[in-house]
């Protein structure tokens, strides 16, 4: 295998200092260069704290990561600055000429089909251009490791459907690698070539899904890895909590 | 929207409404004022008010044509206008200085906010008499009062509009590559105009007050001394063209910020504009 885009080791983070029980545990964690990894996990079990590690938001303290120099981050809501029309968002931060940024910025509002509301203020965006239009943001980065938070998770059930292919085509044109945290089993089954499950700051399952591309719900294999992921996250299938039943 | 809003228990849900029907609410907000003025005409006429206590709108009227064809208002007017322009852009520089060094950074807080939050618990109207001392009873006092009053809410407003703006939008600056300066440019500052001109307003509000004390401080010139003239002599008429003057001075300063507003804050949905 070539060369990890990212790689942590021994990582942990803790919020109140030496002493206070750790969010992420010992994180061990090689992202390939070209992966798509869903990140499943409750509320809590420390998703967020890892995406913003990956980020380089937070510092590394304990531990090891060695991260890709282009990052780029789609958030849950969509963090558009209000003020800027739609394409100098996408071209916020960017270096160069001008005229080179505003292409560039173009270029890829085409690409999440957006570009009739390149000159549109972000408040007049519905919920699902706004996510376009951050995931434009991220992509006109060319990024190497391309991290997305819970994107679709404001949207209505339609808008995530045609925003979760839309992410599966640009992933497959540009080939960067994903790390998508997500609540949403079916979800990580439909565009992930890996799905990790963190409880409690440690990795409590690694599964790889062998299915083929344009992924189905109906296809053989599909329900068993749903179900085992259901179970790694102490949900048993009709969604009530294994561990209180068990109780 | 219906001329029977009494009759309806629950106000209609207030949509953006055409254009039409805002010339036309205009035009009915200004009914009553009209009225009013009608009354007060109708009633000096037939004589329920001493004129001498209370000129009528026609005497207003004549007064001021009388004192715009000789020249004195425009005169006093403009007198008045220099001071408030100067006094604005003393308190201008100042007040976005020092919102900028109190909100960009918490060293600049610590040193600067403590000191104005103690000035502004002051009356800025009582350093009236310390004022007249130190500068005595010319320009510099009616300049310096108008500066003074007009300074904090600048401050104010600045400092709570950068300190207000939404971290996770400065946390997706720093990721998409913003440097310091970059966010201050992109982010922080556009993020606290919407506030700041809010604390534009104020400010004009406190510099014509500010004005009307300081133009009684022995003046020579200017709109308050044109009232203070005219009450040596009772002109009741050229008084209210006085407060009529700054009426308008202070409603068309208004406009001015609102149509900077309207010009500067296009990003925002029309809904929260008309609000």
């Amino acid at each position: 295998m070539a060369e990890p885009v990212v790689s942590l080791r021994a990582l942990s983070r803790r919020f109140h200092g030496p002493e206070s029980p750790p969010v992420l545990d010992r994180i061990e964690l090689d992202i390939a260069a070209g992966e798509f990894v869903a990140l499943l996990g409750r509320s809590g079990s420390g998703k967020t704290t890892l995406l913003r590690t990956l980020a380089g938001l937070d510092l590394v303290t304990e531990g090891k990561a060695i991260l890709p120099s282009r990052s780029a981050v789609v958030f849950q809501e969509p963090r558009l600055l209000p003020w800027k029309p739609v394409w100098q968002n996408v071209a916020l931060g960017l270096r160069g000429s001008a005229a080179r940024t505003r292409e560039r910025a173009l270029n890829a509002l085409g690409e999440v089909e957006l570009t009739h509301r390149a000159e549109a203020w972000p408040l007049t965006l519905s919920g699902g251009e706004a996510q376009r239009a951050g995931l434009a943001r991220a992509l006109v980065r060319e990024p190497e490791l391309l991290l997305l938070d819970e994107p679709f998770a404001s949207l209505d059930a339609l808008t995530r459907l045609r925003m979760q292919s839309l992410v599966s085509e640009l992933w497959a044109a540009h080939r960067p690698a994903v790390l998508l945290v997500t609540h949403d089993v079916e979800e990580a089954l439909l565009l992930a070539s890996r799905v990790l499950v963190l409880a409690n700051g440690r990795f409590i399952d690694d599964v790889a899904v062998p299915l083929p591309r344009p992924r189905r719900r109906s296809a053989p294999g599909f329900d068993a890895l749903r179900l085992r992921l259901l179970a790694a996250l102490g949900v048993d299938e009709d969604g009530h909590d294994a561990a209180a039943k068990a109780a | 929207m219906s001329g029977q809003a009494i009759a309806v228990p629950v106000a209609p849900p207030r949509v953006s409404r055409p254009r039409s029907t805002w010339k036309l609410s205009g035009a009915r907000r200004l009914l009553v004022p009209i009225l009013l003025v009608a009354l007060w005409q109708g009633a000096a006429d037939a004589g329920f008010v001493s004129t001498r206590l209370l000129a009528p709108p026609n005497a207003i009227a004549v007064a001021a044509w009388e004192l715009i064809v000789s020249g004195e208002l425009p005169y006093h007017l403009l007198v008045s206008l220099q001071r408030v322009a100067i006094g604005l852009a003393i308190a201008l520089s100042a007040g976005v200085s020092l919102g900028l060094i109190a909100g960009l950074s918490k060293l600049g807080e610590d040193a600067v906010d403590a000191t104005l939050q103690m000035l502004r618990a002051l009356p800025f109207l009582a350093l009236v008499p310390l004022f007249i001392l130190w500068l005595g009873i010319g320009e510099a006092t009616k300049i310096a009062l108008v500066a003074l009053g007009a300074t904090f809410p600048i401050y104010l407003t600045l400092f709570g509009g950068i300190r207000g703006v939404d971290p996770k939008l400065i946390e997706a600056g720093r990721i998409f590559g913003l440097d310091r300066w970059g966010l201050i440019r992109h982010v922080v500052l556009p993020g606290a105009l919407p506030q700041a001109l809010v604390g534009l307003r104020y400010a004009l509000g406190t510099a014509w007050l500010s004005l009307v004390v300081g133009e009684q401080i022995n003046a020579t010139a200017g709109i308050g001394f044109l009232v203070m003239d005219a009450r040596e002599f009772l002109r009741i008429d050229i008084i209210l063209v006085g407060l009529l003057v700054y009426a308008l001075l202070g409603l068309g300063a208004d406009q001015l910020v609102r149509m900077l507003e309207r010009r500067a804050l296009a990003w925002r949905p029309s809904l929260i504009q008309e609000g």
